[in-house]
């Protein structure tokens, strides 16, 4: 009876490890492999100059009105402002998403693939009134365009 | 996590207007809790990949200054028919994906 009853607990016992082996496999190693390339430096980075520097390169931009940036003039709620930006040009590697005075500028990065136009949308987070800044990277070149947002309420928390 | 993104892929004169909305906290890394003084543990989607018929069209990098439950619009040149695949994986390793067949 007793041995039965070890033999028991051991199976349930090297189960039990097995699982926590494949839940630290797929939550430790899978990131690792997959994440390889997330720029975590230019995330960290607190100034916009050196992150885009990290990120793209360069660490300035030439003007361009081909780049249009759609965001609402006053955004009441600071924690949703919709972004969108559409580089009119040819070649578009890229386009990087900044808001200078938030804790962390760079919001998000956009690699364009096979195909893929300039052109991108989606909703960030701003703390305070500022610039939204795209900067699009086209044969090897930087280009940026920039629309103010005035933010009533800020949704960067504290 | 399953089924935490929602896909609509239209295509008109060879481009393929995509949107995609994601079920995700987007905790942005360095925040407190406002009571307590706690930091709250970041949690946040790191990349998001955009295939269509195995051709990678857009991949996305984000920090947790992307809006919770995040939205994503992207345009490419597709055909109708094609199948369109969006994965995320965020800073803790998990991770979700969604088919659908451009329309």
């Amino acid at each position: 009876m007793s041995i039965d009853i070890k033999r028991r607990l051991f199976l349930k016992g090297s189960v039990a490890a097995s699982a926590v082996g494949a839940a630290i496999g797929a939550g430790m190693l899978t990131p690792g492999q997959v994440l390889a390339a997330w720029p975590k430096e230019a995330f960290d980075n607190k100034d916009m100059a050196g992150s885009m520097e990290t990120l793209l390169g360069m660490s300035s931009a030439e003007e361009s009105g081909e780049i249009e940036v759609k965001a609402p003039e006053i955004a009441e709620n600071g924690a949703v402002v919709p972004v969108t930006i559409s580089a009119d040009m040819d070649g578009v590697e890229s386009i990087a998403i900044y808001a200078p005075n938030n804790p962390s500028p760079l919001i998000a990065n956009f690699v364009m693939g096979a195909g893929a136009m300039g052109y991108c949308q989606t909703r960030i987070k701003m703390g305070k009134t500022g610039d939204v800044v795209g900067v699009v990277k086209a044969g090897g070149k930087l280009y940026k365009a920039a629309k103010e947002v005035k933010v009533t309420i800020g949704g960067c928390g504290g | 996590m399953a089924k935490s993104i929602k896909i609509r892929a239209k295509e008109k004169d060879g481009v393929v207007e995509l949107k995609a909305l994601m079920t995700h906290p987007m905790q942005p890394s360095g925040q407190k809790d406002k009571k307590t003084g706690e930091p709250i543990p970041p949690h946040f989607i790191q990349e998001v990949t955009c295939t269509v018929a195995d051709r990678t069209v857009l991949t996305a990098q984000w920090s947790g200054g992307v809006s919770k439950n995040p939205y994503i619009a992207s345009m490419f040149k597709g055909k109708k028919g094609e199948k369109i695949t969006l994965s995320w994986v965020d800073n803790k390793g998990e991770s979700d994906s969604q088919e659908a067949e451009i329309k």
